[in-house]
Order: structure tokens, then sequence, then C-alpha cells
């Protein structure tokens, strides 16, 4: 049964492979019913092995893991790396997350992507991301986790720039590739560090050894912020979070399996992994939950100004990331977890219905143009309302379960009113009012300019997962995952009820805001006020870094357009052709002269011995 | 005797310099031979007859013959002097004649200014000294000189041959 | 056998000095090759020279076998240079050295 688990990474990669070497066995390109098979095929046995894994062997012991050696990857002094996989609890969620979600999501593309000339590159791409993340989450060492981190990365970047005929796309990729290539750095200094501290990437022992009294708690510290560094990156967390409303210049499924459900929450796994080193170090978890507050509230604040349905979606999944930093940052590890896991079933719905909508108005992504629509595709109305509902953690959806869970938490943490939970609640309300904003202008109200067209692109490939996410949204909330074991229990305290009451109401009052102030909004444009212009560029964090980095560094760059560096080396050459030029001249060829110069040279050698 | 030799060596210097600024070319070789001819008198004068005889054989005889079998054959003489004349230029010979002639003020300076002894007893070295010399100490010497002779005549052979260019095997070894 | 009313050794240096710069001039002044030639014979011939009054000077007979070497040194360049001289006017059908310039820089 455990053998089970070592086929998971491996199936999607032999889909990849598969995929990418049909060229060298066929001439034709193979129907998409073929590609379907295999893209779609490999995910979802590799969902349904973690299942039965899941059932054979941890549904009745919570504590169970599950050590895979598959092979020695490399051993260097001190450092022995494997291929190995650690499966517990934390690991499963993340399979079930990542296989499960996955495959809808892949399913779901089948029916989206139909008719595209680059299917096959497509779902060789999502292959090859689906196995880089399983990578990642089951690795039992860091170096293996930062291959699956790059991995991800990589798939993210190609992924964004899919369409690469237009530069927009190929320009948005790059910024993604880029931005969390800078705390991609930073992690890896992390490691270094860690192994330097430690003599050990592997996971458990490094948690031992960081556990013991004498380890030094000024290197954990630095380590872990190192990490977290890392982490902001991936999870687009202030400030490095600039990439991720750009990277919506992917295919939408793409959107939902990479930028919303899983990778982006690859962060968030990395701390919750590695949280006995957290707990150490009150400043990191400080940190940490500052990092979520601050970006929750401005990546809320930039979705309310935002006209594009997808740019909306990504603010919201920075910010909903956010909590779950916040979460970390209070230690409500398995409120964290919990969060991402319904974040997971809610944002890819969202993503997916938001999908429908864009593909039955022929790639209309433009919600001031929308409107009206909950008469002409009433499925996807009905699911996108679902996920909106559990975005904004109405009670009794999934999303409510994770989100007051991490509020109580930040509640307790501090013993209290605090600034956290001000800014979680207040978060709460402000998810409130731009996931109805976006449900009013799009669905109800009058028909914009491109809801005339519209025409309901759904295929059954597209509504089976729909209809399944819409289901995992609404009763997600009872999946509460066993993840005791990991993150050890805590007191069960309960605060006062009006903590509560204030959870609860806080998204019941953004609808009612959203209600009165975008029902009957007239499609009539984008004016903006100066503040919804600011909030709609992302705080101004595009044009800071525009203005701090990219402009500086090109200005560097061409002050040194010619190399000055080169400039010696080629001032050398020039100085010895120079030279050549100078004494080739004497090279006349004539015999007398060089007759004459030796006469002169003897003449010269003698006053020499003349004078002395 | 001194005079004798301090005539033949006046001799030399005038034929000398009558060689190197005659426009005829048989003209300069007769010169030529006289300044070798004077030369030689004054190897008999510092007591060495067999190189005075060597000097008059192969130098004034045998090499003297050769440059004038080719002054003929490349059609030499009366005919090039109005040639030798726009040639020979003072401002061509002026900066040579400068050179050459601080050279030999330097050389008059070193040889004054060297502390040679006051002997001045030559010796009289004839041929029988020579030749034990020559075919004991430097018999090596002498083969490698029948080796340079040797691959002079193959060398002059070569490439005296008058070969048409089109018909030539390799183009650059004629 | 010490001849007591030789000239000194410094007066045949001299000479010897004399006839080669003299062979110099006249090989750095001249145009036709053939009197180049010549001008390379005087310069031999007053090498030769100082040999022969070096030799005498000392008593040794290692001046003349010198001497001999010279000439034999003299007799093959002279073989080899009128060969050249020859093929050069072939060539070029004039004996104008400053003609000779193909390895100019």
């Amino acid at each position: 049964m455990q053998g089970l688990l070592a086929w998971v990474p491996l199936l999607p990669l032999i889909g990849f492979l598969i995929l990418v070497g049909i060229p060298l066995f066929y001439r034709r390109e193979p129907p998409e019913s073929v590609i379907t098979v295999i893209g779609v095929g490999s995910v979802g046995i590799a969902a349904l092995f973690t299942a039965v894994a899941t059932a054979a062997v941890f549904w009745q012991t919570p504590s169970g893991v599950v050590n895979i050696a598959l092979w020695q990857w490399m051993q260097l002094g001190e450092l022995k790396l494997g291929i190995n996989f650690h499966v517990d609890w934390l690991t499963l969620v993340m399979l079930m997350i990542v296989t499960g979600v996955g495959f809808l999501i892949h399913l779901y593309s089948a029916g989206y992507m139909r008719k595209d000339p680059d299917f096959r590159r497509y779902f060789a791409y999502l292959n090859l991301f689906i196995f880089a993340m399983l990578t990642l989450v089951m690795a039992d060492n860091l170096v293996l986790l930062y291959l699956g981190w790059e991995g991800v990365g990589l798939c993210s970047y190609l992924l964004i720039g899919f369409w690469y005929k237009d530069p927009v796309n190929g320009t948005a990729a790059c910024k993604a590739f880029i931005v969390t290539r800078i705390g991609d750095t930073a992690m890896a200094i992390g490691l270094f560090l860690l192994f330097y501290e430690f003599s050990t990437l592997n996971i458990p022992e490094l948690i031992n050894a960081a556990g013991d009294p004498g380890a030094d708690r000024e290197i954990i510290t630095i380590a872990t912020l190192l990490l977290l560094g890392g982490a902001v990156g991936k999870s687009a967390q202030l400030p490095l979070q600039t990439w991720l409303p750009d990277a919506m210049a992917g295919p939408t499924p793409v959107s939902a399996l990479i930028h919303a459900a899983t990778m982006v929450t690859a962060g968030v796994y990395l701390i919750a992994r590695m949280h006995p080193l957290y707990t150490l170090s009150e400043t990191a978890m400080t940190a940490v939950a500052i990092v979520g507050a601050l970006t929750l509230l401005l990546a809320g604040f930039s979705a309310i100004a935002q006209s594009d349905i997808k740019r909306v979606l990504a603010y919201s999944t920075i910010s909903q990331i956010g909590y779950m930093f916040l979460a970390l940052g209070v230690g409500a590890w398995s409120g964290a977890i919990f969060h991402l896991m319904t974040h997971a079933f809610f944002k890819a719905l969202l993503f997916l219905s938001a999908g429908s909508v864009i593909l039955s108005l022929h790639h209309e992504q433009n919600i001031f143009r929308m409107g009206g629509l909950y008469r002409k595709i009433p499925f996807t109305f009905l699911c996108f309302t679902i996920g909106c509902a559990s975005l904004a953690a109405l009670p009794l959806t999934s999303g409510f379960y994770s989100k007051d869970q991490i509020l109580l938490r930040a509640w307790e943490f501090h013993q209290g009113f605090n600034s956290l939970w001000l800014a979680g609640v207040l978060g709460a309300l402000i998810t409130g009012i731009y996931t109805f904003r976006v449900l009013f202008l799009v669905f109800a109200g009058s028909e914009g300019a491109a809801s005339r067209h519209c025409k309901d692109a759904n295929t059954p490939a597209m509504t089976i997962p729909l209809a399944i996410l819409a289901i995992l949204a609404l009763l997600g909330g009872l999946l509460t995952p066993p993840l005791q074991a990991v993150f050890g229990t805590t007191a069960e305290r309960h605060p006062a009820a009006w903590v509560e009451g204030v959870a609860i109401a806080m998204p019941l009052i953004g609808l009612g805001v959203a209600w009165q102030l975008y029902r009957r909004e007239k499609k009539t444009g984008e004016q903006r006020s100066r503040v919804t212009q600011f909030w709609f560029s992302g705080w101004g964090f595009d044009w800071l870094y525009d203005h701090l980095l990219v402009r500086p560094f090109n200005m560097l760059a061409r002050l040194n357009h010619n190399d000055m560096i080169d400039a010696l080396y080629k001032g050398t050459a020039a100085f010895s052709r120079q030279l050549n030029t100078l004494l080739s001249a004497s090279q006349n060829g004539q015999v007398r002269w060089y007759l004459a110069t030796f006469a002169a040279g003897s003449i010269l050698f003698l006053a020499l011995l003349v004078a002395l | 005797m001194n005079y004798l030799f301090y005539l033949t060596a006046a001799i030399a210097v005038l034929s000398t310099t009558m060689v190197i600024f005659h426009r005829n070319a048989v003209h300069a070789l007769l010169y030529l031979v006289t300044s070798l001819l004077a030369v030689a008198v004054i190897f008999y004068q510092y007591g060495a007859p067999l190189a005075a005889a060597l000097e008059v054989i192969i130098y004034a005889g045998a090499i003297m013959v050769l440059i004038i079998f080719v002054i003929m054959m490349l059609n030499q003489g009366d005919s090039t002097v109005v040639q030798e004349r726009a040639w020979l230029q003072p401002s061509t010979w002026v900066g040579p004649a400068l050179l050459s002639a601080l050279l030999l003020i330097q050389l008059i300076l070193l040889v004054s200014s060297a502390p040679f002894s006051a002997v001045r007893a030559f010796h009289y070295i004839g041929p029988k000294q020579v030749g034990i010399a020559l075919f004991s100490h430097y018999v090596l010497a002498v083969e490698l000189a029948s080796m340079l002779l040797l691959a002079g005549l193959v060398g002059a052979f070569h490439l005296a041959r008058h070969r048409k260019p089109e018909t030539g095997r390799s183009g650059n070894a004629n | 056998m010490p001849i007591e009313t030789a000239p000194g050794l410094e007066a045949g240096i001299l000479l010897a000095s004399t006839l080669f710069c003299l062979g110099l001039a006249g090989l750095m002044m001249r145009r036709n090759v053939i009197f180049m030639l010549m001008c390379v014979e005087i310069c031999t011939n007053a090498a030769a020279l100082m040999f022969v009054v070096a030799g005498a000077h000392w008593g040794n007979a290692d001046g003349q076998v010198m001497f001999i070497f010279v000439v034999t040194l003299a007799a093959a360049e002279v073989a080899i240079a009128l060969a050249l001289v020859l093929q050069f006017y072939h060539r070029k059908h004039t004996v104008d050295i400053d003609q000779l310039n193909d390895l100019r820089g």
C-alpha cells in the first residue's frame, strides 16, 4: 500500500514524458482525446492512489508516518540527500488537494482548452507542474523540497507565458519568474545557513536538532526569516506580491490550479512544515503574522478597485493567503492548513466558473461590460455564487469554518483584543464587499456590452468539475483534517460570544454594502477616484519597484552600454594594433633600409663602447 | 718597407672607393681586383705568403671571374651606365656615406684608445705551419667547409636553373 | 722569425676598418645587386685581412686558417648569390634591389 504513494508523483511525470515524447514516435499530432486520456488520466490515477492509500494506511491512524526511500541522490561529506518521501497527515492533505483539485482542473481544462493548437504542450506543462508540486510536498529533505519549489516556479513561468505570441504574456511570465526568484534566493541562503548550523537538511532531523536547548536561537531566527522570504515570494505576499495579478495572463484553469489552489500556497506549506523552528523564534512568528495581516488588507482594498474579473480573483487570492500567513503567525497551524484546503476548493471553483463566464463571453474579462448573466448561464451563476459565499465566509460554507478558526485563534493568541485580530475582521468585511461586488456586477443588474453575445460554453468536462467543486466549497468545512499529530493539540477556549458574533456579522455587512453600492451599478465605464485608482494599481507597488529598481538598473545598463571593463581589453587590443601598424611600417621590404638600420644600430652600440 | 705598406694601403682604399662609386660594372670589377691585389701585397708584408697567394688565386682569380660571367650574362656594362648614374644621386649616397664615416671614426677612436703592446715584431708564418694547423686542429672545420661548398654547389645549380613558371612542378621552389 | 720592419697592428686594423666601412657604404648606396655583391666581397675581404693581421701579430697560424675558411665561405656565398641574382633578373627583368620588396609589412 505504501508503494502506491511513491507512484503518486511518478504518474504525472510519466504522463509528462509521454506527452513530450510523442513526436519521437508519431509524425502526426495525436488527437485531443488521446492527449486528454494521458494528461488527465495520469493525474486521475494519482488522485485515486492517494485516496486508496489514505483509506488503507492513514484513516485509522492520525499519527501515522510513512517514509519511502527511493534512491540516494547525492552524498557530499556530511550532506546526505535522498529522493526520499515523508508522508504524514500534513503531506496527505496537500496530496489530496494537489491530486484531487488538480484532477478536477485537468478535467475542466480538457473542455476549456479544446481546439487550442498547443493542446498537448498545455497538458505536458500541467502534468510536469503536478509532479513538481507533489515532489515539493512529499520531500523529506529541504533540498528535494527546493527542487520541487523551483520546478513549480518553472511550470508557473511556462504556463503564464503559454500564449507566448502576445509579448504581454511573456513579460508577465518573466515578471513572475524574476520576482519569485528574489524570494527563492533568500530561501537558498536560509538552507545554507541551516545546513551550516545543524549539518543536516533532512526535515525531521533538522527539527530534532533545532529543538535541542543548545541550538543557537539567533541563527534559527535568521534562517526562519530567510525561509519566510522564500515563502513570501512564492505565495505573493508583501512585498513580493506584484507578480500574481499579472500572472493572470495565463489560461484560466492555470490560474485556478497554480495561482490559486496549489502553487501559491507552497509558502504556507513550507512554514507549516517547518513550524517547530518558527515556534522557537518570536520575531519570525511576528514577522509572519504582520506580513499576513498587511497583505490581506492591502490586497483586499486592491480587489475592490479592479475591473478585470481575473485580477479581482488574483487579489482575493493574495488576500486569502494573507489570512493563512496570519494564521501561521499566531500559531494556528491547523487553521492555516484548513483554510488552505477550503481556499483551494472555493477559489478553484471561482476561477473555473470565471473561466466559463470568460469563454461564454468570447474572452471578455472586463466586469463592467458584463451584467445580468444569471439568466443566460444559470449553472455558472450558481457555482460562482457558491464560490463567492464561501470566499466571503458566509455562515455554514466551508470558508466560514476555516476563517472563523483563524480569527478566534488570533483573538486567543494575544489574550483578547489586538491589532492582528482587528486586521482579520476588517479583512473579512472587505472580502465580503469585493466578493459580492464582482458577483453583482457580473451576474446581476442590466446587461453589459458583452453580455448580449453570451453563449453558454460549458461542456460536460467543465460542468462535472464545477459541480464537484461547488459541493466541496459548500460542505468542505465538515472535512476537518486530523492534523493534531503533526501540530499538537491546543486547548479549546471559547472567547466571548460577541467575538464570534463579529466574525459572523462582518461578511454579512460586506454583503449589504455591496448590495447598496453595486446592485444597480451603471455599466458606464471606469472613472475612478484618486483613491480607487491607487488601489487599482495595487497600492503603487509596481510604480515603486519600477522607479526604485527597474529604472536605475536600466540606467546603469545604458551607462555601461559599451561595457567599461571590456574597454580595458579592447584598449589593449587597439594599443597592440597601433604598435603593429607602427612596427610594420618599418618592415618596408627595402633591403638597403634594413642595412642602414643595422649600421645605425652598430654605431649606437659602438658609441656605448667609446663612451665607456 | 713601411712606405711600401702605406702605398699599397692607399692603393687599396682608393681602388675600393672607385668600386663603390663607379658606374660601369666591368670597370668597377677591375678596380675591385686591384684592391684585392693590393691587400695580397699587404698580406705578404705581414708575413703571410700563403694568404697572399690564396688572395690572388681564389679572390682575384676565381671569384672575380664568376662575377664577370654574371655581368656578361646580365648584359651589364656600358649599356647600364645611364641607369647607374640615375640611381647614384648624391641624395642617395650621402646618408649611407655619413653612416659609414661615423662608423669608421668610432673604430679609429676605439683602436687609438686601445692599449696595444709596443712590440712591433711580426712573425713569419709559412704554408707549412698553416697546413699543420689546418689538418690537425681544424680538421673538423675543414670537413664542414667542404660540406658548405657542396651545399653551395647544389644550391647554385638549383637556383640558377631557368625554369618556365608554367611548367614548374612547384611554384615556390624555382 | 720576427720581421722588424713590418707596419704596426694599429695600421692593419685601421686599414681593415676603412675597407669594411667603404664596403658597407657601397652596400647601402648602390641599388644594383651586382655592385652590392662586390661590396659584400669587400667587407668579407676586410674581415679576412683582420684575421691575418691579428694572426701575424700573435705569431699564430690560426689567423691564416681562418682566412682560408673565410675565402671558402666567400666562394660558396658568391656562388649562391649569383644564382639568386640570375633568378631575380629572369623574374623581374631588372637588377634593382628596391624592386625586391614583396616582404614589406
